[in-house]
């Protein structure tokens, strides 16, 4: 059994906003009882389509939710939970985020003094520059003067600064070609490799597969299954979820086989089962709350699956 | 090179607006009930008609406007401004000593201003929605509504009236020499008028850069640093201080035409001897080559201000700067 590094138990992110056209507010959730789990030496992707509230995900885990956040549930990092206390130990240390894109660097601040941050030292920066093939000079640049390959390697260097147990990417690659996308993944997985987590967020269920060893299925603010990798390779059968079903069917690969509806806007869920109005299995157990089940060695919310 | 082009360029334009400025002063005057004659000799003069005709045809009152304009352009490149009539002395000379008042009262309020309001302002963007956040929100909201002369007369009434902390006017005291009069005096003069002053352009810098700050707080490079650890003191001195303070000297130097238009408002309140009151004498008085003189320095001034502006944009911003060299 590996060492468990992050584990995320019935996470629940609600935004208190005003109700449109009144002055009443409401609360709006946005992620229902999520549970996800990382160990040292995996990557564990997280999959879900554009929009579907992935990236709070990581605002939770990294305390960066905006000020009419409410949280629920249990955040813990080795066993112990994130305390505003704690995170000063942790966050730009042994805990790295990797941003979607360079927009995340302060523009008027030089690349080289960033990526050192306010913990890192030049020779580690050295160091790492050259680890990851970006010029001694690159670091006089500003962030607008970088190429899209230079950024991702700039954000890279960053977040293994303080050579970190447990990476946080949220959307690593979008707006890179194949090859960078992959070289990118590969980073993760050599960061992996040599023992740290890493919890990938990103709707690029390819490249996730690529490297990933588990994945889990995010879906309207929860997440309704996770597999290992082998079982979305071998096919839709291996799954558990229909919703999963569903994902890999609408692959290009497999057809690009589409099913009606859309994902359910946070303020008019369905009861029960969150996929309710779409699945084509539902009856009378769906319209219950679906606890979290074990099943084959992965892990699902579905009253139905097997 | 491409500096030089860009002095070139500035250069052009200023001797364009300076062209323009002058031109339309000139006809605003030409055209106003101001008759020169009248002005210069007097209302109950006794000349007869021949010497006032004589005066007239000497100064050409009669020729057409662009032959006038022409001629008073040929001069003022020469650097013959004219006389003024009010003081009975030319033109630059008065607008010398004058300027200089003007200057020592806008640069310190300028200064003042921008320092305090600055910080103000970022306290407040850090702070916003707080207590002090509100209240210095509804301050610079008041005051900018306000206008200048009226704060001028609140603070005579307050500090010099009731409280007799300062004299009441003027950049001297009554009756001294001008050889006793020390610099204490001057600068005890010079309090009101420069609170005044500043009080009055604060606002603007304040409001600005707390906007600016909570734009910057929820930028996404904020999240980046507090993810990687930074404590709210580094991010701060390390990325909002950063991105906040060139756009405020900016907008502080493009300020110029407020602060003048204040400057001229304060010192009357406050009989204060710069281009302000001078500018109100002028008018009274229909001196048109004092206008005139006091219209194209106080462009050359505004314009100085929006051109430091741009070049400080240019030198500081790297996004600019890098741009630009290739």
């Amino acid at each position: 059994m590996k060492e468990n590094i992050l584990k995320i138990e019935d996470l629940v992110v609600a935004f208190s906003m005003y109700k449109s056209g009144t002055f009443k507010k409401e609360k709006l959730e946005v992620i229902h009882s999520l549970s996800l789990d990382v160990d040292a030496g995996e990557i564990v992707a997280v999959v879900g389509s554009s929009g579907s509230g992935k990236s709070i995900l990581a605002s939770a885990v990294l305390n960066l939710l905006p000020g009419n956040a409410v949280t629920g549930g249990k955040i813990t990092y080795k066993g112990k939970e994130i305390t505003k206390e704690r995170q000063k130990e942790l966050f730009g240390k042994e805990i790295a985020f990797i941003p979607q894109s360079v927009d995340y660097l302060d523009p008027l601040m030089k690349v080289g003094k960033q990526v050192q941050g306010v913990f890192g030292t030049d020779e580690r920066r050295k160091e790492l520059f050259s680890k990851y093939r970006l010029e001694e000079d690159t670091k006089n640049k500003y962030p607008f003067q970088l190429s899209g390959g230079m950024a991702r390697r700039v954000l890279i260097t960053g977040a293994v600064m303080g050579k970190p147990d447990l990476i946080i990417a949220d959307e690593p690659t979008p707006g890179l070609d194949l090859e960078m996308a992959k070289e990118t993944l590969d980073h993760l997985r050599s960061f992996a490799d040599n023992g740290a987590a890493v919890l990938l967020i990103t709707h690029d269920i390819d490249l996730a597969l690529n490297v990933a060893d588990r994945v889990a299925v995010f879906y309207a603010g929860t997440i309704v299954e996770v597999a290992p990798k082998s079982d979305f390779l071998a096919g839709k059968d291996a799954l558990r979820h229909p919703y999963s079903k569903a994902f890999i069917d609408a692959l290009p690969q497999n057809g690009f086989k589409p099913i009606p509806g859309s994902q359910p806007y946070a303020g008019s869920l369905p009861k029960g089962c969150l996929f309710l109005d779409r699945c084509p299995y539902k009856d009378d157990a769906c319209t219950a709350e679906q606890a979290e089940r074990e099943i084959r060695s992965g892990k699902v919310r579905c009253a139905h699956a097997s | 090179m491409i500096k030089k082009k860009n002095v070139l360029s500035e250069t052009l334009r200023m001797i364009i607006l300076l062209f323009l400025v002058s031109f339309l002063a000139f006809v605003l005057i030409v055209k106003s009930p101001i008759d020169p004659l009248v002005s210069y000799i007097g209302t109950e003069s006794t000349l007869s008609q021949e010497a006032k005709d004589e005066i007239v045809e000497y100064w050409g009152l009669n020729d057409p406007l662009p032959e006038r304009f022409a001629t008073w352009l040929v001069n003022i490149l020469h650097g013959d401004m004219g006389t003024s009539i009010t003081y009975k002395k030319p033109v630059i000379d008065v607008i010398k000593t004058r300027f200089a008042y003007s200057v020592v009262l806008m640069m310190l309020a300028w200064a003042f201003s921008g320092i305090l309001g600055f910080i103000v302002g970022i306290i407040c963007g850090i702070r916003q929605g707080g207590f002090f956040d509100r209240i210095i929100k509804l301050f610079c909201l008041t005051v900018k509504s306000a206008p200048t002369f009226w704060l001028g007369l609140m603070f005579l009434v307050i500090f010099a009236v009731e409280l007799g902390l300062f004299p009441i006017g003027m950049a001297v005291p009554m009756g001294k020499l001008a050889s006793q009069v020390t610099i204490w005096d001057r600068l005890h003069h010079l309090i009101l008028p420069v609170i005044t002053l500043t009080v009055a352009n604060i606002s603007e810098i304040v409001l600005y850069t707390r906007q600016r700050v909570v734009e910057i707080i929820n930028s996404d490079f904020i999240l980046y640093a507090r993810a990687r650890g930074e404590n709210e003191k580094q991010i701060i001195t390390r990325h909002v201080l950063r991105n906040v303070i060139l756009p405020a000297i900016t907008l502080q130097f493009s300020s110029f035409s407020e602060l003048f238009g204040g400057m001229a408002l304060a010192e009357n309140v406050f009989a204060y001897p710069g281009i302000g009151t001078a500018t109100t004498a002028a008018a009274l008085n229909g001196d048109a080559p004092l206008l005139l003189g006091i219209a194209l320095i106080s462009a050359v001034f505004v314009f100085t201000g929006n051109l430091i502006a741009n070049i400080l944009y240019g030198v500081c911003d790297p996004r600019i700067r890098e741009s630009e060299a290739k």
